[in-house]
């Protein structure tokens, strides 16, 4: 017989895609059968959203091991220029092809803010770096909503004043209007383009994470001191997982732009608000676990929509979710107190 | 030739001279010891010529190629290695990834073959697997290549620390202590792997140690450092029954 | 003129930050740790003198009083049963994230008992405003009393922490906690005692910022946290005299960025002046540069 040569982490991997098949699957059959509430409906693309900023975010605190509390920003990013290239470019060429054209340069635009921010921001550390995250994700939301962008037959206007600066003609268009944003982005977004992105976006990641790279990121995490002194670089794998994690939270932003018909940066979707529930979906699921993220991040967003009356308890029970966590996985005395449970329970077996 | 060649280090902090007009020179293949007090600037040493510390004066040459002021990874790629006196492992990962990343540097494969999973990342990786076990043999780690780092007992991770320097390809290995927190049977044992190291490897090693019998058991040579300076350097049972070298260890 | 109203303006924006600013780097200085949730004991400020004044009708001299007592008493609770058990966690990240969740803790308490509606602050200040320059300058009561406030507020911690019993252990307790401990000090006890401080100054700075912008919603202390966060950053955080020098610089640059350069872009501003200062001098203005030892 052939040796089965799967080793635990490929294992591992396969059930995290599996899972999110059968979720798939699962909800696909709900919509075939009409089993399910318009009010989950619409819920359907914002958690592949969730579920895609999560995963990236993880990738930035679990893996790289750094605090960024400006990940919302980076999904702005991506969601106007994506938002931006649609508007520019709608009925100019096939739907689909424009969609995809808007994915890859929301994630390339986001990337490239990633490098951008990274260079200087990584060279910092911990609460430094986190407190600069949100300061960047801030400006970025700030820069937004006093941004205006037209286009008329002289080609593109740029102002931050108004929107009767841009000096359009007659026949000019406002594509971007200050704290108005974009109007009229064509709903392109979908569950199933939703789920394929998350299956791309975990491809990448946890191919990255089992290679060369991967191994040289957690080492950074792990040990910085270590990693130097063997030769790794730190400051080009610091920023090779910034700016992945970057371009995916871009990319998702893509996907929120394109499930909307009004694109506004509040504080609400892109402030560090936004950053910070994502660390919590982090957080909930495990730092550093992929999996985690996306479970977490699912029932999250669903729990509060689906008890009813509990969605003004919904930031309440995150805040709690987080601290409890954070005791209960990091407090020396809870670490002892469980590893002395398990001692315990194995003490139990053997007597039996 | 020398293989290391150091002339007229110095670094101050503050005013202090850590580390002054430090010279040594080492032959390809020789067991060196560095020995001081503690605080005679051994580590900082150590720091110097792996580039964590730039020096304020004098001149660091590797096989002729002067070193001096390079980045720690430049000098790694140069060809030096070092444990560090607090093991510094990347706890979370395998003790198979800990030699794998030290890999890192000869056995490339780009980032995009890595994540769309590319015929050469399976050669590559095959390739590093087999290396990175044949490391860990060495050291008697191969039955524990799947545990987390963390997990080791504490003389074995002593082990995979110089196993994990050994897999940059030094020509240099520099080990800090690694004697410390070891009971007499495991200090032995280290002494044969150390040697096994040398001749196996081909290796030059430097090595800093408090405990006199490692060090009287395999050193060659001796440079003894005492409040930043050379106190006295030589063949070891010279130095060792230098009366200097007595009293600056045991005091007047 | 207008220059001149700006400025002090800032200087009275900026030393509201200055307050916050040395709560937020005592608690840097001696727990190591960034406390988010600083923000929001601001806030919770607001509401209990909101409560005392404007809801039961009492003076407003009681009301600052509890606001004080209440701010204390909750400073010292988060850092018993949300910091200390994480104080000697193997992640600096754990008891970080503890600390963002604590914020968001009193901030979704406050939108259950107050609700979202953003509340009118009566200001607890009756001077009346002070005409310069033939009525071209005028300066706000609120404005005086919070520069004078800080003043005094900066002058007597600094006289605490250098010339008191506590505040050396503080000092000691900030350089090296461990040989605090074993020179007889008590760690745990200083630590508290910080927070104390820390909470209590958060109270009077939330009474002033209510005052000034008398608006009062779950939600008011975070900003004015982040931005006296970024104060304490900017004057090196840990160091008390940075923190003023911090706070007050922070106000002058946000008051002359919205009269100047455009109001909506005051915050942007802010954080850009943090970004160049970190990339600068990363340890902040008068911050003291640690190596990590190999």
């Amino acid at each position: 017989m052939k040796k089965m040569n799967i080793t635990k982490t490929t294992k591992n991997n396969l059930i995290t895609y599996l899972m999110v098949l059968l979720a798939y699957l699962a909800v696909q059959m709900l919509l075939l059968t009409g089993n399910i509430s318009s009010l989950m409906k619409g819920l359907l693309v914002p958690l592949c959203i969730y579920v895609m900023l999560a995963i990236s975010l993880n990738l930035t605190v679990g893996i790289l091991g750094e605090l960024s509390l400006g990940h919302a920003g980076f999904m702005c990013v991506g969601a106007f220029s994506g938002a931006f290239f649609s508007k520019c470019m709608d009925g100019l060429m096939p739907d689909s092809l424009r969609f995809l054209a808007a994915l890859l340069i929301g994630a390339a635009v986001a990337g490239i803010f990633g490098i951008l921010i990274g260079i200087p921001v990584l060279r910092l550390k911990g609460d430094y770096l986190a407190i600069v995250t949100l300061a960047f994700g801030e400006i970025i939301k700030n820069l937004v909503n006093v941004l205006y962008i037209g286009k008329d037959k002289n080609g593109f206007h740029f102002s931050m004043k108004d929107s009767i600066s841009l000096h359009l003609d007659a026949e000019g268009q406002v594509i971007v209007n200050g704290a108005q944003g974009i109007t009229g982005t064509p709903h392109d977004a979908s569950f199933t383009i939703g789920i394929i992105l998350i299956f791309i976006s975990l491809f990448i990641i946890l191919n990255l994470i089992n290679s060369r790279d991967g191994r040289a990121i957690m080492s950074i995490r792990d040990n910085r001191i270590a990693a130097e002194s063997i030769g790794i670089n730190i400051t080009k794998y610091k920023l090779m997982a910034f700016s992945i994690s970057a371009s995916i939270a871009g990319v998702a932003g893509v996907l929120y732009a394109h499930n909307l018909s009004t694109l506004t940066a509040l504080p609400k979707n892109f402030g560090y608000n936004m950053s910070i529930m994502i660390l919590v979906f982090v957080v909930l699921g495990g730092i550093g676990n992929i999996r985690g993220s996306i479970i977490s991040a699912i029932i999250l967003t669903l729990l509060p929509e689906l008890l009813r009356g509990l969605s003004d308890y919904r930031m309440l029970i995150y805040a709690i979710v987080l601290i409890a966590m954070m005791l209960l996985n990091w407090s020396p005395k809870a670490i002892e107190w469980k590893e002395g449970l398990k001692r315990h329970s194995k003490k139990e077996k053997e007597v039996k | 030739m020398a293989l290391l060649e150091v002339k007229n280090l110095t670094i101050s902090f503050g005013g202090l001279r850590a580390v002054d007009d430090f010279n040594i020179e080492i032959k390809k293949g020789q067991l060196y010891g560095l020995i001081g007090p503690n605080g005679a600037g051994k580590t900082t040493v150590f720091n110097l010529l792996t580039g964590v510390y730039k020096p304020d004066e004098g001149i660091i040459r590797l096989e002729d190629r002067d070193i001096t002021g390079l980045k720690t990874i430049d000098i790694n790629k140069a060809g030096i290695a070092r444990t560090f006196q607090n093991i510094r492992l990347f706890k979370e990962l395998t003790v198979l990834d800990n030699v794998k990343v030290g890999l890192h540097n000869h056995y490339p494969y780009s980032t995009i073959e890595g994540i769309l999973r590319l015929p050469k990342y399976h050669k590559v990786e095959k390739e590093m697997n087999e290396r990175a076990m044949e490391l860990l043999k060495v050291f008697e780690l191969d039955g524990e290549a799947d545990y987390l780092a963390s997990n080791l007992p504490y003389g074995k991770q002593r082990k995979l620390e110089i196993a994990r320097a050994l897999a940059t390809k030094p020509k240099l290995l520099l080990l800090d202590e690694p004697a410390a927190g070891m009971n007499p049977n495991e200090t032995g044992e280290l002494m044969d792997t150390i040697r096994f190291v040398r001749d196996k490897f081909d290796m030059t090693i430097l090595l800093i140690e408090h405990d006199m019998k490692l060090v009287s058991g395999i050193c060659e040579e001796l440079t003894v450092l005492n409040f930043g300076r050379i106190l006295t350097q030589g063949k070891t049972g010279t130095v060792l029954n230098d009366p200097q070298v007595i009293t600056a260890y045991l005091g007047e | 003129m207008s220059f001149i109203s700006y400025l002090i303006n800032g200087i009275s924006l900026g030393s509201v930050y200055a307050i916050i600013a040395l709560g937020y780097t005592m608690v840097y200085g001696i727990a190591k740790m960034l406390n988010f949730a600083h923000g929001d004991v601001i806030m919770v400020g607001g509401f209990a003198v909101f409560t005392i004044v404007s809801t039961l009708g009492l003076p407003p001299v009681l009301g600052i009083l509890v606001a004080v007592v209440v701010c204390t008493a909750l400073g010292m609770l988060i850092e018993r049963v949300a910091y200390k058990p994480l104080r000697n966690a193997s992640s600096p990240l754990a008891v970080l994230i503890t600390a963002i969740g604590v914020s968001y803790l009193l901030q979704n308490v406050a939108l259950l008992i107050f609700g979202a509606n953003t509340k009118s602050f009566t200001s607890v200040v009756t001077i009346s405003p002070l005409k310069l320059a033939d009525g071209q300058l005028i300066i706000s009561g609120e404005t005086i009393v919070t520069i004078i406030a800080g003043i005094i507020i900066m002058v007597c911690l600094t006289l605490f922490v250098n010339k008191s019993k506590a505040g050396q252990a503080m000092l000691a307790v900030s350089e090296d906690k461990g040989a605090a401990q074993l020179m007889g000090i008590n760690v745990n006890g200083t630590i508290a005692l910080t927070f104390a401080i820390g909470s209590a100054l958060a109270a009077v700075a939330g009474v002033l910022l209510c005052s000034a912008y008398p608006s009062l919603t779950p939600y008011t202390g975070a900003m004015p946290g982040i931005k006296a966060f970024v104060a304490a950053v900017f004057g090196g955080i840990g160091s008390i005299p940075g923190a003023m020098i911090g706070g007050i610089l922070l106000g002058i640059i946000e008051i002359l960025g919205k009269a100047y350069i455009s109001s909506q872009m005051a915050d942007a501003i802010v954080f850009a002046v943090l970004i160049v200062v970190l990339l600068v001098k990363p340890t902040g203005i008068l911050g003291k540069n640690i190596q990590e030892k190999v």
